[in-house]
């Protein structure tokens, strides 16, 4: 059972969601760094999406360099702090780590990685030497992790770069939707000022695209547009009572959660719909708001759930429950919800089948909905950019959509992965772009 | 149970631990803490003439997380009056009449040596050490490691001494001198019951890169200080067994340079050493340390079945020999155990690099890597950067049943005379084109980077 109190206050809420990555000291930074074999061909490079030289930063760490480490950061990975703090790092560098086939306890990379690039956001120093202005304009839809990689990365090669964000606030999800003990609203700003006056492209912000004449309007100022859009709303179960009160969709609750803080609304007993890495996060997090009991119910085994095993054992240990093989068919309730009714599932060859006659009624008092994520479908129909079954931007080797205009990068084209991952392929689509106009 | 009394030269102690002459010795209250720590002696911090001190005195070696791998001192002699430490040295004889008290001299005339000599017998000291090693400050004024430098002066203090000395004598060494034996004999010819090495090194410890001072600091300025601590162990050892091999030098040994745990005792006195001296690792961590000192020699001794420290001093001296006496038909290569290793390549990049080019990477998933056995000079690299305990070993490929030496190759007339001779050592080994280094595959982030 979730042990918190409900948070009353800003301060609660930050107690409640202590950082778990929280920032080293000098001294940890330190001692950490020393501890850094300085592998050949290090492994925890290759596990990086971005090919950050971890080694390389680890030393000048441990040599007082914390500028020239932020530097190393920087050229590989435009949210390196961020990424110090969000990715999961059990299973990318630190889980590469060599220590770990040694039971000695692997190098925290991305705390290093986070002390580093503070270092470099406080001071404000600029890393880069930018390329001339080469005259060409390329428009980013989209200010988040794919966008603005992308738009740093051109910005440094001498191309003229605006980008347009639909909200007020600049980095996607990292804002919007990484769990908030992951990293605070405040740590994400600060880079991304950091990032814009360094790199100079520019954020149009609550500037959503969505007609045609805007579209139009791009089309023939930009030399390219790049869609850095990622996923949309929450997906909708299709199942009765989805409309009632208290039912609401993963991301739609964390971006509450992010952005309201204690005010958040949500307690009692709380259903999470799911078994992906979000639905964890949900489940941590109304724990964390002080929900009586929370209940993941998942229509798989926990063997085949989608969240990594970290995320998983997290929630629990934030105390939530599980139910597995089971599958939501009816939310019930008046106005708002009063009970999830489901039926119990198997998985034959793959395939998640109903058993009948198993159904069984849960109560609860909100129903969070965690099974993925829909796409801005009228934007790309606009346009007309192709998309494949699962809903995913088609793109070539290029970063080339269907449309001879057009690049994307980022969820929208892989359907939802790691800001780490969205900040290397934005990286890429840029050097994509550069070649192409 | 071992005994780990010992006589050195004729001073008794409890146990080899004695602290050697420094800040921790500077009173009768640090002693006497020390001494009901379990210090088996104890050598005064140097009494002499009078002096003035500065601030700062002191500065480090850190190595990664390791603070005071090195550690030097500006420091002078005891700045307390003389009467203050002869009296102390009364009492705390008075409380630990079974510990050493050796009392650290350093004056100018005999006249002053004759004096001191005096005063710290009738005080109660046990022994006396001659201070010619200072190398910082005092070597200024013609003392410490000046007198320690010129065998011949050594030779007339020593002298000077033993004409009035009715305790044990025993001669600090000096290692800022390119022979440590020409000393040693010295002090042995004029009639020193013993020495004792190494006092410090001269040396900086670094500079401030950013206002270009090098430590420690004294308002902005800074002078070569005497270093010690764990990192001068090796040039310690090397100067005892110089000194322990030495057929004219017969006096007993104290061992001083890096002593920090019993390991480190334990290879003095296999060098030679009966006592061993402290001072760094106390300053670093205190008087407690001697706990596990004396605990672990004496579980040693009592695994090896050592009744006393003689039992073993010296052991180790017979397989010091000269280069031209080791067996140049021994032949050792390394050994990877794949089962331990974790994959971290930094044997290969070390031999690559740094060695013989005698280590390969499969290029696969598996970052383990081999030993390419015809390239292994057997030179130990790998194994020594190898983070894995017990992971890479060496093993013996000769069949151990030739000892061949560059001295009998000399006397039979076997040795290469030109490069191209078959006997020359580098003709058998296998080395890569030159231009292949710029060719060979390298991991991302390796080869020359483009600025961006």
């Amino acid at each position: 059972m979730p042990q918190y109190k409900k948070p009353m206050s800003n301060e609660e809420f930050n107690l409640n969601f202590a950082q778990i990555k929280p920032l080293m000291s000098d001294t940890e930074a330190y001692y950490e760094s020393s501890r850094c074999l300085y592998c050949y061909d290090a492994p925890c490079i290759t596990a990086c999406p971005t090919g950050i030289d971890i080694p390389l930063f680890i030393r000048q760490i441990n040599s007082k360099n914390e500028q020239g480490a932020a530097k190393t950061i920087y050229d590989s990975n435009i949210f390196g702090y961020a990424c110090g703090k969000v990715c999961p790092t059990e299973v990318l560098c630190e889980g590469a780590c060599v220590y770990n086939h040694s039971d000695v306890k692997p190098i925290e990379i991305g705390r290093l990685q986070s002390y580093a690039t503070k270092k470099s956001i406080d001071s404000g120093k600029k890393h880069f030497n930018f390329k001339a202005p080469i005259g060409k304009k390329v428009a980013i839809i989209g200010a988040g992790p794919a966008g603005i990689s992308c738009g740093a990365e051109l910005s440094l090669h001498g191309v003229s770069v605006d980008i347009f964000e639909a909200r007020e606030k600049p980095s996607g999800l990292t804002v919007y939707g990484v769990a908030p003990y992951k990293i605070t609203n405040e740590e994400v700003l600060s880079e991304m000022e950091y990032l814009e006056a360094q790199y100079g492209f520019k954020i149009h912000y609550n500037k959503f695209i969505n007609t045609r004449s805007e579209i139009e309007e791009l089309q023939n100022a930009y030399d390219a547009i790049f869609l850095g859009i990622g996923l949309w709303r929450s997906s909708e179960l299709g199942i009765p009572g989805e409309e009632l009160d208290q039912v609401t969709g993963a991301v739609e609750f964390i971006e509450d959660l992010r952005m309201q803080k204690h005010q958040t609304q949500i307690g009692g007993k709380v259903i999470v719909l799911g078994g992906g890495n979000t639905a964890m996060d949900a489940a941590s997090e109304s724990c964390r708001m002080g929900a009586a009991d929370v209940v993941i119910a998942y229509r798989r085994s926990h063997e085949e759930m989608g969240a990594y095993a970290f995320e998983y054992e997290l929630a629990k240990a934030a105390g939530i429950r599980s139910l597995f093989n089971v599958m939501p068919v009816e939310i019930i309730g008046s106005t708002s919800v009063s009970a999830v009714r489901f039926v119990r599932t198997k998985v034959e060859d793959g395939k998640v089948t109903v058993i009948d006659g198993t159904e069984f009624t849960e109560p609860c008092d909100w129903v969070i909905k965690a099974t993925g994520q829909s796409r801005q479908e009228d934007l790309l129909d606009m346009i007309g950019i192709g998309r494949s079954k699962s809903g995913n931007i088609l793109v070539d080797g290029e970063y080339r959509t269907s449309h001879h205009k057009y690049f994307a990068a980022g969820d929208a084209v892989s359907g939802g992965q790691e800001v780490v991952n969205a900040v290397a392929e934005g990286k890429k689509a840029a050097k994509a772009i550069l070649k192409n106009i | 149970m071992p005994s780990l009394h010992v006589n050195f030269a004729g001073i008794k102690s409890p146990n080899p631990f004695w602290l050697a002459s420094a800040p921790p010795t500077n009173s009768g209250y640090q002693i006497m803490k020390a001494f009901d720590a379990g210090w088996g002696g104890a050598v005064w911090k140097t009494l002499g003439v009078p002096i003035v001190n500065v601030s700062s005195r002191y500065g480090s070696v850190n190595y990664r997380n390791s603070r005071m791998m090195g550690f030097n001192n500006i420091e002078l002699i005891s700045d307390r009056p003389l009467k203050d430490n002869l009296k102390e040295i009364t009492e705390v004889k008075k409380r630990f009449p079974d510990h050493a008290v050796i009392a650290s001299l350093m004056v100018q005339s005999k006249k002053e040596w004759h004096q001191i000599v005096q005063d710290v017998t009738n005080a109660g000291a046990d022994g006396i050490e001659l201070n010619f090693g200072c190398p910082h400050g005092m070597c200024e004024r013609g003392m410490g490691s000046a007198v320690g430098q010129e065998p011949e002066v050594l030779k007339t203090i020593v002298g000077w001494v033993m004409e009035v000395a009715k305790i044990p004598v025993i001669t600090k060494l000096t290692p800022n001198i390119t022979d440590i034996t020409q000393p040693a004999l010295a002090a042995a010819e004029a009639g020193s019951d013993a020495i004792s090495l190494i006092n410090t090194i001269q040396s900086i410890v670094g500079v401030d890169i950013d206002d270009f001072t090098p430590y420690p600091k004294v308002d902005g300025k800074s002078t070569n200080g005497g270093y010690c601590g764990p990192a001068v162990k090796p040039i310690a050892l090397n100067m005892l067994k110089n000194c322990a091999q030495h057929p004219g030098v017969k006096i007993p040994i104290s061992g001083i340079g890096g002593v920090e745990n019993w390991r480190d005792a334990v290879e003095f006195i296999l060098l030679g050493a009966t006592t061993v001296q402290v001072c760094t690792a106390v300053m670093h961590y205190g008087f407690g340390i001697i706990r596990e000192m004396v605990a672990g020699l004496e579980s040693y001794m009592e695994d090896k079945g050592f009744a006393t420290i003689n039992d073993f001093a010296g052991k180790a001296l017979p397989k010091v020999v000269l280069w031209e006496d080791l067996n140049l038909k021994y032949k050792v290569v390394a050994s990877i155990d794949a089962s331990k290793c974790i994959g971290c390549q930094l044997c290969y990049t070390a031999c690559e690099d740094g060695a013989h080019q005698a280590i390969g990477l499969t290029g696969g998933t598996d970052r383990k890597p081999y030993i390419i056995e015809e390239n292994c000079v057997g030179c130990n690299l790998c194994s020594l950067v190898c983070p894995v305990e017990h992971c890479i070993t060496m093993e013996r490929r000769d069949d151990g049943l030739v000892n061949e030496t560059w001295e009998h190759r000399t006397e039979t007339g076997n040795i290469p005379t030109t490069f191209n001779d078959r006997l020359a050592g580098g003709l058998h080994h296998t080395l890569p084109d030159p231009m292949a280094a710029l060719h060979v595959k390298k991991p991302r982030h390796y080869g020359t980077k483009k600025q961006s």
